[in-house]
């Protein structure tokens, strides 16, 4: 008798919970929290270094860009005061207003330049969160996004620096890409209308000891070897901590304090260089 | 009690229908954003906030400017008050109402608004914000009903209300400074990050809200024949007076420091709103609308003769009013995201829903203020010798 009255209990209150829509209890912050596979155990920030140069390429920022907006099916919405964007391409004068001046050629000025949500050691979009809808993870130093609990208040987007969260201003499903079933191409889920969501440096295949699709995709395009580099920075093995150790990197908007993770290599030394041809 | 707020002649009922209409009309505008998303409004991905957040960035303004009244009554004894603060706490519960529906209706998922109180984050201003407004909401309900129900029965108000009106005082000042403190605190946003936004933020507080108080104490006393007292309105006058020039050293303080230090992410904001920014003027007349406006009535209001005219104050009260919507309720928010980081400028235009559901949230406050203003006219009447 007891047992079914507790059943009965807890079903009602799983009931109530997912009819008001109130997540009271978020299974998958628990999961996000469980330790990984393979090496993103050890992992205590995640970060990335992006070739200035290799990603001036088309086809370089074809593939990461593509390769994203299937991986988590980002709606590719025809109006552009809409867009939702995980990665995308901005000119280096604006991603780098310290980096050139008005004597710099244009085509430098205007080159385009891959942006992504910088994952920052200080994230002015959590502090600014009235939900923990977005939070550090502290096991890898991911800035994740519950969009199950987001209210849409967008102060997240007033906060961040660098433009890299987006609303969805509409439903965005009739805007993702679908297989010939008509199915979504990923079955990572789609989102709703009225919450903000951004690049999660691909958590959900860290979690199964994969690498980002956008470090993935650009490995596929020839000569465009080290366009993205993907690593723990707090290693100091790691490829990614190798490159910010000996090359020439800069990372977007220092002087704000965000402790951006996305860094971008102005230029590499010969021998660095010649080895990456190498490779 | 609440019959009182129910009884009036046919100018009562006919603004009342008005309410009704412009509420039905904001209701159905809400129930399309609600199914198609905000899409139906102006907004953008570069510019993220619009009307609504900026009229509750106004609106809390008048809300707060109830202090401006209660202060002088409550700290000093200044008797001339005595029947004008019921309409001041009137005024901010209305207010603070049409603040927290004006923050709702910005939700892109407004059926998780009470995710604020479940996963509560002290680190976050909104947080503060949602606090801080509904416990002056609740403190105004209270002493304001306590007071005028002491009133009907011809009895001192009980001594438990005192302390709350006390904490009301400070509670004011926080409630708007918790407002500013929501846009000073962000980097990304140097139009916003400047110190003196709190401080302004209640000067022209001050300045709007017992300007409108003004006008509202004119109206009741002209259609609603309850005369809240000549002395109080002119004590009020010389509050928007004073409030309104502080309010411009304010701003000029604020352009000295962007437009001469020269820094460009300072600059920018303010060449949007004067002189346009490569090409994008949308706001410049408004601005320089509300801006000649502001200078004008202030100038107008330091003369004793002028403001002592009451046609003459309501006439410079709604200048007042209509120079700080357009700072407040209109600039302020939008050139926060102009230009963008990225250094985009995306202009903003409200939609026709948008327009009305602003309108119907401000129907809601209307309403709500007219049956509270009719409840103490009626209460106030019948205590009236004949």
């Amino acid at each position: 008798m007891g047992e079914t009255r507790r059943d009965f209990l807890t079903g009602l209150g799983a009931a109530a919970v997912a009819g008001c829509g109130l997540p009271l209890f978020d299974p998958t912050r628990w999961l996000q929290a469980s330790v990984a596979p393979g090496t993103a155990a050890a992992a205590t920030q995640w970060a990335m270094v992006i070739d200035l140069e290799l990603c001036r390429r088309d086809d370089v920022r074809r593939a990461c860009m593509d390769a994203c907006r299937r991986e988590h099916n980002v709606p590719a919405i025809p109006d552009p005061d809409e867009r939702i964007d995980w990665i995308w391409a901005e000119e280096r004068q604006h991603v780098f207003p310290d980096l050139v001046h008005e004597h710099t050629a244009v085509e430098v000025r205007e080159a385009p330049v891959l942006v992504l949500c910088n994952h920052c050691t200080k994230p002015p979009c959590v502090k600014v969160c009235p939900t923990g809808a977005t939070w550090k993870r502290e096991r890898d130093g991911i800035v994740m996004m519950d969009m199950h609990r987001c209210i849409g208040c967008r102060y997240c987007m007033a906060a961040c620096p660098y433009g890299a969260r987006s609303f969805n201003w509409r439903d965005p499903r009739p805007h993702v890409a679908r297989d010939a079933e008509g199915k979504p191409v990923s079955d990572y889920p789609t989102r709703t209308a009225g919450v903000v969501e951004k690049c999660t440096f691909c958590a959900e295949r860290i979690r199964a000891g994969r690498e980002p699709a956008c470090v993935e995709a650009v490995r596929a395009v020839p000569g465009a070897a080290g366009a993205l580099t993907f690593g723990d920075v707090t290693d100091p093995g790691s490829p990614v901590s190798q490159l910010l150790r000996h090359e020439q990197t800069v990372a977007r908007l220092v002087d704000l304090g965000t402790g951006p993770n996305v860094y971008y290599l102005v230029s590499r030394s010969p021998v660095a260089a010649a080895e990456g041809e190498g490779a | 009690m609440l019959q009182n707020a129910f009884r009036g002649g046919a100018r009562f009922w006919t603004l009342l229908a008005l309410w009704a209409l412009l509420i039905a009309v904001g209701t159905m505008a809400y129930a399309s954003q609600l199914t198609q998303g905000l899409t139906v409004t102006g907004m953008s991905r570069d510019v993220s906030w619009g009307l609504y957040i900026a009229q509750f960035t106004f609106l809390v303004g008048v809300a707060a400017s109830a202090v401006m009244v209660v202060l002088p009554y409550y700290l000093h004894n200044y008797k001339a008050f005595g029947r004008m603060v019921i309409l001041g706490e009137f005024l901010a519960v209305s207010a603070v109402l049409m603040c927290m529906l004006f923050i709702f209706v910005d939700m892109g998922q407004p059926t998780r608004v009470l995710n604020v109180l479940l996963h509560p984050s002290p680190n976050s201003l909104m947080f503060w914000d949602f606090m801080v407004l509904l416990g002056y909401l609740v403190l105004n309900l209270v002493i304001g009903s306590v007071t005028i129900e002491a009133e009907r029965k011809e009895a001192p108000p009980p001594r438990w209300v005192r302390p709350l009106i006390y904490l009301s005082i400070p509670w004011a000042v926080s409630i708007h400074t918790v407002t500013a403190f929501l846009y000073a605190g962000l980097g990304a946003r140097p139009f916003w990050m400047t110190a003196i936004l709190a401080p302004r933020f209640l000067a022209s507080a001050f300045a709007s809200g017992p300007s409108l108080l003004i006008l509202l104490a004119l109206l009741v006393r002209r259609f609603g024949a309850f005369d809240a007292g000549r002395e109080a309105v002119r004590a009020l006058g010389t509050i928007v007076t004073y409030a309104m020039a502080i309010n411009l050293f304010f701003v000029a303080v604020e352009l000295f420091t962007a437009l001469y230090g020269g820094m460009p992410h300072h600059v920018h904001p303010f060449a949007y709103l004067f002189t346009g920014l490569e090409g994008h003027a949308a706001l410049m007349p408004w601005t320089w609308a509300g801006q000649t406006l502001g200078v004008v009535c202030a100038v107008l209001l330091l003369v004793p003769a002028l403001r002592r005219r009451d046609a003459v104050l309501a006439l410079l009260c709604g200048g007042v009013i209509a120079s700080l919507w357009i700072e407040k309720g209109l600039a302020l928010v939008v050139t926060g995201f102009i230009p963008s980081p990225l250094g985009r400028i995306t202009e903003y235009t409200p939609t026709a829903p948008e327009l009305a559901i602003t309108l119907g949230v401000y129907a809601v406050g209307g309403l709500m203020l007219t049956l509270l203003y009719t409840l103490v006219v009626n209460v106030r009447k019948r205590l009236q010798p004949a």
